[in-house]
């Protein structure tokens, strides 16, 4: 180890280059160097002008998620040690316009986050001693709060990739997330929006997003949670129309 | 050129809390360097304080001890007025925290549960697991949304413009496109966090370069408090990533590498969970005498907790330790340093978040109130976010309806915004000169070399000169390439500037104040002295160097004692 080692970085400027294409740099990574400071290191001592984006540096902001030899996760989880190969491919996340070199256009993934009424809806006013929910009830939602909305998961999926409309599964999670929550409200008419191939139905169920998720959050447990909850109040509904 | 009532900088939790607190009838706008989820709030991990009395051990606990503590904890340079109103707002602020969305954790019978932290009476931090700060963000994101506020997401602000003590509005590059835009506002709220990465040790994200609080200094903007930076005690030794104060908090012991727990020959009541100040020093002190382990770290044991607990209340503490250090608390001992962590300093204002300035106010990290005096509390700066960044949303959107406004902002903003193009043009023109991230690695060394946890005339004069040097090289800086849109090298270079700036005011504010208190150790005078210096630090920016005066520390229910934990 502590060798130098290639980088080959996937470089694109819209505005300039017609295409993208792969820049090679060599670079020593220090002992224990993640991927995300070996880029910062590239870029402050050989190329300014290479761009990604970053921020909390401990997997927490989810901001530099990218494609690292051929693995979608956070470049700053990932030590470049543990790869295992002097040869490190660094791409951008997939199923994303690219603006500039590691840098997506995030906006079809915030767009889909926004569709689903990504909040909570509880009824009335603040209480005045605030919500009495027990632990347990609560133990369904606590899986999806890590999600860091990193975008990981949607680049990964098959679905998103063939199908804009698609919301993508930290969308779906992130409403099954909600509708768990014992303090929402929601009516069953939010959920009809899901209620679709662009939503809850559209799920190849690969589980491409449980493996790639560096939170942990398997975001298709919530897209199956939300099938069951859509069939189950369906069920209800007809019997209710036939007592 | 578009003109807003409301221009908030920053998206963590205080520039959240103020959008959602500002009048939505008026034109307010977001503006943030990063998504506002990427903002360093979501860092945060131990919990937010609030006097609730949930635990079986708080009972007793009233805002007013949580006042006391924060006041105490502060070594009595905090406002007293001003710690009162935070803890007084605590408790309601947390019930719609609740109802809002903040998936905290619980106690049975459904209440909000709540952990010892440092410097507490009593068990008051309310959590949710160690992720608190991630989940508090992205509730007043998600509400944010839901109110349909503006956003304008990767601007990195390069300027406030001020006229005849006015505030006239920003002056922003925006990332995605490359352009400069010059934005008059009625009113600007600073909510641009801490300065952590003037340090090279320091749990802060990398984007916490510190320069929206030395653009409000550029800009005439006193900065108050500046000496006193806080150290966490306990963050990973190699990354520096934050373990938090919640670890000792549920049961962790500081070990040396004689096995002992130290923190008994400096706290021996409070051991583990004396305020921060105490327990950085304490540590530092350890391995400063050879009782660490390679010279650099001691043990943080979680091994007494277990597994159970550890991957119920730490499960994010578990996620690093394995992911950045290669071991499971679970089985094995954190090896943990201080670290850069929190600045108790910074913009000047007052409780209301208003500034000398008319129509600019600040809060969150950025600003000093002031409520945490000379160190502040763990748990106390989620909250003090939060209860300020609303607070300065409604005294903002007041003034916005109230303030009387100068004839022609705009003019004065594209004066502003055309000197930023011009100084960029010129930046991008030379094709030689100094290498801006190597000059900002030069100032992280110099300022943990010598403005450290401890302190002495010799070195701080020692940083100063290092600080002027460093001036004179930044002045040769330079664009390499032809980097025009996401260009983060003109981000760094912009705020590097401003970092200096900051930098210069920690050190001359250091090396002014001739006693200890809080987290302001000096070496060469190691005593606290309140005859002289219970008094807040102002300093203002002047060509020749920030020029000091100083203003009294409001006192009214506790006078001073010996802090003894």
């Amino acid at each position: 180890m502590n060798m130098h080692s290639t980088f080959r970085i996937l470089r694109f400027d819209p505005k300039k280059d017609k295409k993208p294409y792969f820049q090679e740099y060599r670079h020593q990574p220090k002992p224990k160097d993640s991927i995300l400071e070996a880029l910062k290191d590239i870029r402050n001592e050989q190329d300014p002008s290479l761009a990604f984006r970053y921020s909390c540096r401990e997997a927490v902001c989810g901001s530099c998620g990218m494609v690292i030899n051929g693995q979608i996760d956070l470049a700053c989880r990932i030590q470049v040690e543990s790869l295992q190969s002097d040869l490190i491919v660094v791409e951008p996340l997939p199923n994303l316009e690219i603006q500039k070199d590691l840098f997506v256009d995030m906006e079809p993934f915030w767009a889909a986050y926004r569709e689903i009424q990504p909040y909570l809806q509880p009824e009335g006013d603040v209480p005045e001693k605030g919500h009495r929910v027990e632990e347990k009830k609560m133990e369904k939602v606590f899986q999806y709060i890590t999600c860091v909305l990193c975008a990981c998961c949607y680049s990964s999926c098959p679905v998103a990739s063939r199908d804009g409309r698609y919301l993508g599964p930290a969308a779906l999670a992130k409403l099954f997330r909600f509708i768990s929550d014992p303090r929402d409200s929601r009516p069953y008419a939010a959920l009809k929006k899901v209620d679709s191939p662009a939503g809850a139905w559209g799920c190849d169920t690969v589980f491409r997003c449980n493996v790639v998720c560096p939170k942990s959050v398997r975001p298709a447990d919530g897209i199956e949670g939300l099938r069951r909850k859509l069939v189950a109040e369906k069920t209800k509904r007809i019997f209710k129309r036939k007592p | 050129m578009i003109s807003h009532d409301l221009l908030i900088v920053g998206g963590g939790l205080a520039g959240l809390a103020a959008a959602m607190s500002a009048d939505p009838k008026l034109k307010v706008a977001v503006i943030s360097k990063v998504h506002p989820l990427r903002s360093h709030s979501v860092a945060a991990q131990g919990g937010i304080n609030a006097a609730l009395g949930n635990h079986p051990n708080g009972k007793d606990d009233a805002w007013e001890k949580h006042a006391f503590d924060t006041i105490k904890g502060s070594d009595y340079l905090a406002d007293q007025d001003a710690a009162e109103l935070l803890c007084q707002k605590a408790v309601p602020l947390m019930y719609e925290l609740d109802h809002w969305g903040v998936p905290f954790s619980r106690f049975p019978g459904g209440v909000i549960a709540q952990r010892p932290f440092g410097g507490a009476g009593f068990p008051r931090t309310c959590y949710a697991a160690d992720r608190t700060g991630q989940v508090i963000l992205h509730t007043l994101y998600e509400q944010a949304v839901r109110r349909n506020v503006t956003f304008l997401d990767e601007w990195l602000v390069a300027n406030l413009v001020v006229g005849d003590g006015k505030c006239l509005g920003l002056v922003a590059y925006e990332l995605g496109s490359g352009k400069i835009h010059p934005l008059p506002a009625k009113a600007v709220i600073f909510a641009t966090g801490g300065y952590g990465r003037v340090y090279l040790r320091s749990s802060n994200a990398y984007i916490n370069l510190g320069g929206g609080i030395g653009m409000a200094y550029r800009a005439g903007v006193p900065l108050k408090d500046m000496e006193f930076v806080q150290f966490h005690p306990t963050t990973l030794y190699g990354k520096n990533i934050l373990i938090t104060e919640g670890a000792r908090g549920e049961g962790g012991y500081l070990i040396n590498n004689e096995g002992r727990r130290f923190m008994e020959d400096y706290a021996p009541k409070a051991m583990e969970l004396a305020p921060r100040d105490i327990v950085a020093r304490a540590i530092q002190r350890e391995i400063d005498k050879g009782n660490g382990f390679e010279n650099q770290y001691v043990h943080l044991d979680l091994r007494p907790l277990g597994r159970e607990k550890i991957e119920k209340r730490l499960p994010a503490i578990q996620e690093i330790c394995l992911r950045f250090a290669s071991l499971d608390p679970v089985d094995t001992p954190i090896p943990i340093q201080p670290a850069q962590h929190y600045s108790m300093g910074g913009i000047d204002v007052d409780k209301y978040g208003a500034s000398p300035i008319e129509g600019f106010y600040a809060a969150g990290e950025c600003a000093c109130v002031s409520v945490h005096g000379a160190n502040r509390l763990g748990g106390n700066s989620l909250l003090e976010a939060v209860v300020f960044g609303k607070i300065a949303g409604e005294a903002a959107s007041a003034f916005v309806k109230t303030g009387s406004f100068p004839d022609k902002p705009q003019k004065g903003v594209a004066e502003e915004a055309q000197r930023f193009f011009s100084k960029v043009k010129s930046l991008r023109e030379r094709d030689t000169g100094e290498n801006v991230f190597k000059l900002l690695d030069k100032l992280k060394l110099l300022m943990s070399d010598k403005v450290g946890i401890f302190r002495k005339g010799k070195d701080l004069q020692e940083a100063l000169e290092g600080v002027t040097e460093l001036k004179e090289e930044s002045k040769r800086a330079f664009i390499f390439g032809s980097c025009d849109r996401y260009c983060q090298e003109l981000v760094v270079l912009t705020e590097f500037d401003y970092m200096l700036d900051v930098a210069e005011a920690i050190i001359v504010a250091a090396l002014a104040r001739e006693e200890t208190r809080g987290s302001h150790y000096r070496t060469d005078f190691p005593v606290r002295d309140d005859n002289n210096w219970l008094k807040h630090t102002l300093l203002t920016w002047t060509e020749k160097g920030p020029e000091i005066t100083y203003r009294p520390v409001k006192v009214d229910k506790y006078q001073p004692q010996e802090r003894k934990y």
